[in-house]
């Protein structure tokens, strides 16, 4: 238990918290550890809300619900409002500033403004946003190390969308780079 | 064979293939969908047929009709279509028809809601169609479960010859976690070497295969074959796991499938915080193990026997007529979709042992 990490990404329908998630959860396995990849399942719609949970454990993972999470990468304002809360103290909040505009207001968690629309627009898409967020947060917490994350990203992938690999790639290495300054400014 | 990171559904998908199924039958419905959206491109590879039929009063008559050819036939589903498939099951077992059913269980009753529920264990496990039979029926509690049941499912419906189920919860349906398959994957098996199936009579006897019987001697001696079997159950095919059980524990939880998952957190960190308490997880739902609960509810330092469900209290009844009075049975359970937490069932923990949080 004591070795377990939990992060919820959170954001529109569409903005790929999905996809983040299943892919920390491919590395996380592919690096060894016992892995629970949940998905906010419920009548959901092109532009509602959608959120995974991902449960990265060296041991046995008992609930796959829970209750307070370590972590919570958020891409919009109502997954802020639903997450940042829930969120244990001592724990982890990573904010996509480019669509957020406000913060959580606790100061019993680290909070990192990260703007993850700007830098993937930079990057060459729009939509790899959901990837520097997983850098990002990866480059914060170490959970898993990017030679695997990367090596992981190509066998989903595949060959056949080797530009958008080129731009994921890219999304990676800014959102490591910028959680590396954002922590520098403390 | 290397971990696959697979959603419960799809994985349960493939463990029929790998366990020789060839033949599925299935209409759509959250939260179970994927077994056919992966089972519609994953079978054709492998020479399996999937129909998707026009509604779940097809699907189990295609099962029905399917299994008397004595191939290895399934179907997949959530609770308002295995309610429309209960008369074909009631069929399939008074034909001694081997069939595998999953029901990826979702808020009732009726049309109800698409979130997780544990709410059909009374139809699962008390004879959810008409007549004198009972099916055995499977819970597992994580994806990997989840692949090993639905295997041992098959071999389980071809030795008695008569349907089985497992049953999950949406949760097992739609979280992914690693699996493993097993390295070599079953032969499609031989109708033909059954001794009972319909192959066609060329060279032989015909034979016939029904559920009427309208003498009653007759339909007495089919019912008391169908009792006989459910004795065979009881005695071979008992499944259960217990977690922290031991002579520390005041109180002992029973719970099965994601919320047996659930209840091992709480315990865990109740054991953190000096309250012992252990868990009872019944695999088969039926045959029941009803002597372990019976046993170890009865030990001098269990206090009180907490059931807890996704449901308004259904397996709490199978617990009480286990225990036999012999130990309070208290019960917790958030119904229509509501997953109790970690939190809520250690809450329910300390208020049956007056702890202060």
């Amino acid at each position: 238990m004591a070795d377990q990490k939990e992060v919820v990404f959170a954001g529109f329908g569409g903005q790929g918290v999905m996809t983040a998630g299943q892919l920390l959860a491919y590395t996380a396995m592919e690096e060894g550890k016992q892995v629970v990849w949940i998905p906010s399942y419920g009548p959901e719609m092109r532009g509602g809300t959608a959120n995974c949970t991902v449960v990265v454990s060296d041991s046995r993972i008992g609930s796959p619900i829970i209750n307070n999470p370590m972590s919570a990468c958020v891409f919009n304002r109502p997954s802020l409002d639903k997450f940042g809360s829930m969120i244990r103290k001592g724990g982890l909040l990573l904010i996509n500033s480019s669509l957020i505009d406000v913060t959580s207001g606790r100061d019993d968690i680290t909070e990192m403004l990260v703007p993850v629309n700007d830098i993937a627009i930079k990057a060459g898409n729009a939509k790899a946003a959901n990837m520097v967020m997983l850098a990002a947060y990866v480059a914060t917490t170490g959970i898993v190390t990017f030679e695997t994350l990367k090596r992981m990203l190509r066998e989903k992938l595949g060959t056949r969308k080797e530009e958008l690999l080129e731009i994921n790639l890219k999304a990676f290495e800014e959102g490591r780079k910028l959680a590396k300054k954002v922590r520098m400014q403390g | 064979m290397a971990k696959r990171l697979m959603k419960g559904n799809e994985a349960i998908g493939e463990a029929a293939i790998c366990a020789g199924a060839r033949n599925y039958f299935a209409y759509p419905i959250t939260p179970q969908s994927e077994v056919a959206e992966y089972l519609c491109w994953r079978l054709p590879e492998v020479g399996g047929i999937f129909v998707q039929a026009e509604s779940e009063v097809a699907v189990g008559n295609m099962l029905f009709g399917a299994a008397a050819s004595g191939k290895r036939v399934f179907t997949t589903s959530s609770s308002p279509g295995i309610s429309l498939m209960q008369e074909a099951i009631s069929y399939m077992a008074g034909a001694h028809l081997p069939a595998v059913i999953l029901n990826i269980m979702r808020g009732g009753p009726g049309l109800g809601g698409i979130l997780p529920s544990q709410s059909d264990y009374f139809q699962a496990t008390k004879t959810g169609g008409h007549g004198d039979y009972r099916v055995i029926v499977l819970a597992p509690s994580s994806v990997q479960e989840a692949v090993d049941l639905m295997i041992l499912a098959f071999d389980l419906a071809d030795k008695y010859r008569n349907p089985v189920m497992m049953i999950g919860d949406g949760m097992i349906g739609q979280m992914m976690e690693s699996v493993e398959f097993p390295e070599k994957y079953r032969e499609p098996n031989k109708p033909e070497e059954s001794g009972w199936a319909l192959t066609g009579a060329k060279g032989r006897d015909s034979r016939i295969i029904k559920s009427l019987f309208l003498d009653p001697e007759k339909l007495e001696e089919n019912n008391l074959l169908l009792a006989e079997k459910c004795k065979k159950f009881m005695a071979n095919e008992i499944r259960h796991e217990l977690y922290k059980v031991s002579d520390r524990n005041r109180i002992l939880i029973a719970a099965y499938g994601t919320m047996a998952r659930i209840c091992q957190t709480a315990i865990d960190e109740l054991e953190a915080e000096g309250v012992s308490v252990g868990l009872f997880r019944p695999i088969s739902l039926f045959p029941f193990p009803e002597k372990v609960i019976h046993d170890e509810a009865v030990k001098k330092n269990i206090e009180k026997v907490l059931t807890v469900e996704m449901s308004v209290g259904q397996m709490v009844e199978d617990i009480e007529r286990c225990v036999q009075g012999r130990k309070p049975v208290e019960f917790y359970g958030r119904t229509g979709g509501i997953v109790p937490t970690p939190n809520e069932v250690k809450g329910k923990v300390r208020e049956l042992l007056k702890l202060t949080a």
